[in-house]
């Protein structure tokens, strides 16, 4: 897991050439619903909804894998397997390795649309 | 933002996803292909959505909120109906179970995040390659069942057009039974039937190569000729002549119709039949006996006039006799096994028959017990004719439409055969013509067609061959009548007919006044013994009693003159409606 990194450049460069003028709408588009699967997660947890938290966590699993962040894809979907096991006990930890993750991610995208 | 300015090979594409950011990306790789692009954010909107902008292919993500991409797709689906609408699910999810219900719901394939632009690009064409075939197959499918439905609306008019040029003549006549499938003209079969002027009765059974239009064409022509010569009372001989002459003409090389032509003679007890091409007919007689009338000609339509033979074989009936003809469907029907019912399906049909089962209705059951499927009996065509009493078929009548044409009222004409034509010719046919003329009279064709011919074959038979007619009382006279008739038809120099008619108005309809006149010597009519109170001047000579009762009953007068070689009838008509009983007007 940890061997994963923050961003995948690669991926990253590939949307660039793709999205042209509408890369920085993509990444403030990705930042802003990335805020809002997370306060989805937390409400999940908070009313121990173990449904409505892997679907949220699938979603944001799918948008990290199409941004090109595959650590914090990763760490979705272990959210998204606990939510179908119904384990909800590890959930806040899991959520706030997200949240950690999430604010490496946005710093370094920042970066890249300030470049 | 929401759409591209469509370029001429674009297509219009409907994107569901509840993720921004990934519908986002997706949204601008499927512009950058030159598609147009509809955006949905839940189940609901796609299905929404879809209804209005009808989209060639859908991207849909699998989970979303209010309702998700498998219940989506469904709907899509059952919206799309005939079209083929591909249906890509959009998908992280990795398990096969997962991905398995996508395709259950009527997903078309997968797209699996991150998205790359070479293979979503390559997936939609192809799906759009599918879409196009599938569309060219759908329409080539409307245009064929168009066309079909076309030509069943055609032969259906056709039908109708035949139907009324045709009709079904005295084919519901009581002696008479028959079987052809609504369609059968498009099988070429035909069935006509009509009543002579004078009694008696035509049918024809006919069977023409070929099925389809080209089988129906040359059954129109035949309808008209038959149903016209009939009631102009023109013989099933000559009937036969002109079908083949008009076959001839206008079918082309290799066509034909196999036929059989049946003329009953009630009042002779006796049936004259041509078969040609058609299988066996069938005589089967009240005591159960049969009698095969094989065919004995071409059929209709291959050999030039002169070399046609109309010659119609004659037998000898009882009224209960029957006679059977049937096309060769019947024969060509197969069992199960593959074998064909033929012409021993036929006769072990026939022969063991209950005493009282028609044998029409034993037939049927045959073949209907034999062959394999039910459809076959389409191909069927069949009838049956029984000999009856003369009196009682006397109510069959054609359908004659009345003429919305005054017609002529005063006219005279006269028309004299001579010599041999007195052995070659029926004056009859245009004689009746003539008369026909005056709608007054063509309800009356039956009566002014029996009057004209008992007045001819007196005139011929009597008047120029000078036939006893007490020979025709025995068998054995009978043979010699017609033996001594046929020798002095050669010997007729000098001698001749001669019909004068006028036709006059009169208040209440008009008068018919027919003079027959011959060559012959005469008899003594003033001191004829039958009906000596009755008749004025004169009394029947040389008619038998039974013809001249006839002439008195339908005329209004019939006067001789001369030396009992000139008859004279006259014939009143009235016009319908101007009395209680028009039946018996002109006998007042």
């Amino acid at each position: 897991m940890t061997e994963q990194p923050h961003l995948d450049g690669e991926a990253l460069a590939e949307l660039q050439d793709v999205m042209e003028d509408e890369f920085d709408v993509l990444m403030r588009t990705f930042l802003y619903d990335s805020r809002e699967r997370i306060a989805s997660l937390k409400q999940a947890v908070s009313e121990q909804d173990a449904e409505a938290l892997a679907h949220a966590a699938h979603s944001f699993k799918g948008s990290c894998i199409n941004i090109g962040a595959p650590l914090l894809g990763e760490l979705c979907r272990t959210a998204e397997n606990a939510g179908k096991e119904q384990r909800l006990e590890k959930v806040p930890a899991i959520i706030d390795a997200i949240e950690k993750e999430f604010r490496n991610v946005a710093d370094l995208l920042e970066k890249l649309m300030v470049r | 933002m929401e759409e591209s300015v469509a370029e001429p090979k674009s297509l219009t594409i409907l994107i569901a996803d509840d993720s921004d950011t990934d519908r986002l990306i997706l949204a601008v790789l499927v512009r950058r292909l030159g598609h147009r692009v509809f955006e949905a954010k839940n189940g609901q909107e796609a299905v929404q959505l879809f209804q209005h902008c009808e989209p060639d292919i859908v991207l849909l993500d699998a989970l979303m909120p209010v309702m998700d991409g498998m219940e989506a797709a469904r709907q899509i689906k059952i919206l799309a109906g005939e079209r083929m609408v591909p249906l890509i699910f959009l998908t992280s999810l990795s398990e096969a179970e997962e991905l398995a219900k996508c395709l259950d719901a009527g997903g078309d394939d997968f797209l699996t995040k991150p998205y790359n632009r070479v293979i979503l690009e390559a997936k939609i064409n192809a799906f759009n390659r599918m879409r196009l075939m599938h569309q060219a197959l759908s329409s080539q499918r409307d245009l064929i069942r168009e066309r079909n439905e076309q030509l069943v609306t055609e032969q259906e008019i056709a039908k109708r057009v035949f139907d009324n040029v045709a009709h079904t003549g005295c084919l519901d006549a009581f002696n008479i039974r028959h079987h052809a499938s609504p369609l059968a003209l498009f099988n070429g079969d035909v069935l006509f039937a009509a009543p002579f002027p004078a009694g008696g009765m035509l049918v024809f059974i006919g069977d023409f190569t070929g099925h389809g239009l080209p089988a129906a064409i040359g059954a129109m022509p035949l309808a008209e000729i038959f149903y016209g010569m009939v009631s102009k009372g023109f013989k099933g001989a000559d009937v036969l002549r002109e079908f083949n002459q008009k076959l001839k003409k206008i079918l082309p090389p290799g066509m034909f119709c196999c036929g059989g032509m049946i003329e009953t003679e009630f009042k002779h007890n006796q049936l004259q039949v041509w078969n040609g091409g058609l299988p066996d007919g069938w005589l089967v007689r009240t005591s159960g006996e049969l009698e095969v009338v094989p065919s004995r000609h071409l059929p209709l339509g291959i050999l030039p006039s002169d070399q046609f033979d109309d010659g119609m074989d004659t037998l000898a009936t009882e009224p209960g006799d029957r006679l059977l003809m049937l096309t060769d469907g019947f024969l060509e029907s197969r069992n199960a096994e593959g074998q064909l019912f033929g012409d021993s399906g036929i006769r072990r049909a026939l022969e063991s028959r209950a005493g009282t089962q028609h044998p029409f209705d034993a037939v049927m059951e045959a073949v209907g017990h034999f062959s394999a499927s039910a459809a076959d009996t389409d191909d069927l065509t069949m009838c049956s004719v029984e000999m009856v009493d003369e009196v009682g078929i006397s109510t069959i009548h054609d359908r004659i439409e009345p003429s919305p044409l005054p017609g002529p009222m005063e006219w005279h004409c006269e028309y004299e055969i001579r010599e041999r034509t007195l052995g070659d010719f029926s004056p009859l046919p245009l004689l009746l013509h003539i008369c026909m003329e005056v709608p007054g009279l063509r309800r009356k064709s039956g009566e002014i067609y029996t009057l004209l011919a008992e007045l001819y074959s007196n005139a011929l038979e009597h008047g120029v061959l000078e036939l006893p007619s007490h020979w025709k009382q025995s068998a054995d006279g009978f043979d010699q009548y017609y033996e001594e008739r046929r020798r002095r038809l050669s010997r007729v120099e000098g001698h001749f007919i001669r019909f004068s008619l006028s036709h006059s108005m009169t208040p209440s309809g008009g008068r018919l006044r027919i003079v027959c006149e011959d060559s012959g010597s005469g008899f003594d009519f003033h001191n004829h013994p039958i009906l000596e109170s009755e008749l004025r001047p004169g009394r029947a000579g040389r008619y038998a009693g039974r013809g001249l009762l006839l002439l008195k009953r339908l005329a209004e007068s019939v006067t001789f003159h001369q030396q009992g070689n000139q008859v004279e009838i006259i014939f009143d008509w009235e016009v319908a409606g101007t009395s209680s009983n028009p039946a018996s007007s002109h006998r007042q």
